[in-house]
């Protein structure tokens, strides 16, 4: 073969050698990169991450997260808990009951571009309807604006979901006589269990890491708040980004802002690992 | 199925005795009201973004009533004098979101054709599992690496080119890296719908690997493609936290590319806080311009995915 090699041929053949190097270039340069990020985050949040960190509250010559991080888990916690109801019913109706029609059409299109409408437009809106009605920053915007976030991404995974369950299985049910009622919440939801919950959980992954639209909603505090929903209520990504900005000229209040930032990000990816496990135990 | 009137009238029913039949009533009336229920959820979507439009038109009114066209003209924004001009702000997102897609559009398609037809299968699932995890991590992280690490890099590197080590440039080359594994997962996941027959027989006519993907698998899946950067076009656009901190906060519009500067999402965060009256006006007008080029952007990356089935937000 070798002796047959034309001009044409070897052209061809270092074309695709230089093209496949230059792709396994820029997986280097993309991992490099990602590397070099995590690098940081964990080079800089080790070296501040100490047990006390999740028991104190922020204090402005440093402290610790804990209220932050309290916030964050039970902020993000409610918005799942609203959502997963909200997101659950409209992915029903959209997979169940939605197939004639334009209506379905048009909610599945609004739907898709609110999954990735900019999380700021959301806080500024929530802002508009909640907070300046109510009269002051409050946990439950917040809350309400991770719910707006996290709505799209229960329905589309749950639509997707009720999508898989072959209809046989739902011919089945109603031929012995079940209503649709009891066949989607009987026959279809077992079957699709898994594979919602892995979007919840991706959603709630998402949510916990948002921080634009919780610069104007629930804003963020020094202080301890454990069910004040009515008041600001401390955050991480909040404490991050002040520590980070307008508190920057503290050291102690920087290297904590790290330790915040790898703790969310740890949390994040054993979140996203876990909704991996769940959608692989898929049958 | 029985609908609820052949059950009231007691169609093919009359051999039930009466409390069977009380129950079967009522099990159809739950079916009614479940569907009706479920539906009023799905609509909620709707009135939804009926509703985030319609308040940013009601709060930014005040300032487009009193600004006019002007907002789109005035090249400053000068809050101590009242002066409020969308332009610095506008050119900011524009220009940082396009230097991201250039950077990151050859280098996703790159890693994502490395991943489906060059990788060792050992590394596949590994490297594309790393990729879609890499996806998760809060775009704050990106701007804190972007201000700690990247930006002194960029001052000590080329002083001559990054005085300041922040500025669009900087803000635009964090969005790229932010929206990489983003548009890679998009792009693997379309391109694995190909089916694999076409891929062997193009290799059975003696087409190198190159070939076969510049031939045969990019063609077939464009639209898709496309439809992925546009949908990471989105993310760039929008994308408040990577880019607030590297930006450099300039208010002044000014046209250069690795200048100082600031784009919607940084404007906003960064002085909605202390703002009021006009002020916040007009910057609640800059958002809803940020979610009408948005929504435009996001419709047309919809309707070019609208055949292949990612389930990438």
């Amino acid at each position: 073969m070798q002796t047959q090699m034309t001009p044409l041929y070897r052209r061809r053949k270092l074309l695709n050698r230089l093209v496949m190097a230059a792709c396994i270039g820029a997986t280097l340069i993309g991992f490099v990169f990602l590397f070099a990020i995590l690098l940081t985050l964990v080079t800089k949040g080790l070296s501040a991450i100490s047990p006390s960190i999740f028991i104190e509250r922020t204090r402005m010559n440093g402290g610790g997260l804990g209220n932050a991080i309290w916030g964050t888990f039970m902020m993000t916690s409610l918005a799942t808990i609203l959502g997963t109801v909200l997101g659950v019913a409209a992915g029903t109706w959209l997979a169940e009951y939605g197939n004639k029609g334009l209506l379905p059409k048009v909610i599945r299109f609004i739907n898709d571009i609110l999954l990735s409408a900019p999380s700021i437009i959301i806080g500024l809106f929530i802002y508009a309807v909640v907070v300046v009605p109510m009269g002051g920053f409050s946990a439950w915007a917040g809350v309400l604006s991770l719910t707006v976030i996290i709505v799209p991404v229960v329905i589309r995974s749950t639509e997707d979901m009720l999508r898989l369950i072959p209809n046989s299985l739902r011919e089945a049910a109603a031929a012995l006589g079940a209503h649709r009622w009891w066949i989607i919440v009987r026959v279809c939801y077992s079957g699709a269990r898994a594979g919602i919950l892995t979007g919840i959980l991706l959603g709630f992954a998402r949510i916990s890491g948002e921080t634009a639209p919780l610069l104007f909603t629930s804003l963020n505090s020094n202080q301890w708040n454990f069910f004040n929903l009515d008041s600001e209520m401390a955050n991480l990504p909040m404490t991050i980004y002040q520590n980070m900005t307008i508190n920057a000229f503290i050291p102690d209040l920087v290297s904590l802002a790290w330790a915040g930032a790898l703790i969310l990000t740890a949390a994040i990816l054993i979140l996203n690992i876990a909704a991996r496990y769940f959608s692989r135990q898929r049958t | 199925m029985a609908t609820p009137q052949a059950i009231e009238t007691g169609g093919g029913l009359g051999g039930l005795s009466e409390a069977t039949r009380r129950r079967l009533q009522r099990k159809a009336r739950i079916d009614v009201w479940f569907e009706r229920v479920l539906f009023a959820f799905a609509f909620a979507v709707l009135l939804l973004l009926g509703a985030i439009i319609a308040s940013l038109m009601a709060s930014s009114w005040p300032a487009l009533e009193r600004y006019g066209l002007e907002f789109f003209t005035e090249n400053r924004w000068a809050a101590n004098v009242e002066v409020f001009g969308a332009l610095p702000a506008i050119y900011g997102t524009l220009l940082t979101s396009f230097i991201a897609i250039v950077i990151a559009v050859p280098i996703s398609f790159g890693i994502a054709i490395f991943l489906t037809e060059r990788c060792p299968n050992v590394l596949r699932q590994p490297l594309s599992t790393l990729i879609e995890l890499l996806a998760g991590i809060p775009s704050i992280i990106y701007g804190m690496w972007g201000m700690e690490v990247m930006a002194p890099l960029l001052r000590t590197w080329f002083p001559s080119v990054f005085p300041a080590g922040t500025g669009l440039a900087t803000a635009g080359i964090i969005l790229a890296v932010m929206i990489i594994p983003f548009i890679t997962a998009v792009s693997r996941d379309v391109i694995n719908t190909v089916p694999a027959v076409m891929r062997e027989s193009a290799y059975g006519l003696g087409c190198t690997t190159w070939e076969v993907a510049r031939k045969v698998i990019l063609p077939s899946v464009k639209g898709g493609l496309v439809g992925g950067v546009v949908l990471g076009l989105g993310r760039a656009l929008g994308e408040t936290m990577a880019v607030t901190f590297v930006i450099g906060n300039n208010l002044f519009l000014n046209t250069t590319l690795t200048g100082q500067g600031t784009s919607i999402a940084a404007l906003i965060a960064n002085q909605f806080s202390e703002s009021d009256g006009t002020q916040r006006s007009a910057l609640l007008a800059l958002g809803l311009i940020l979610f009408l080029i948005t929504f435009a952007v996001l419709a047309f990356a919809r309707y070019l995915l609208r055949n292949s089935t990612g389930r990438h937000a």
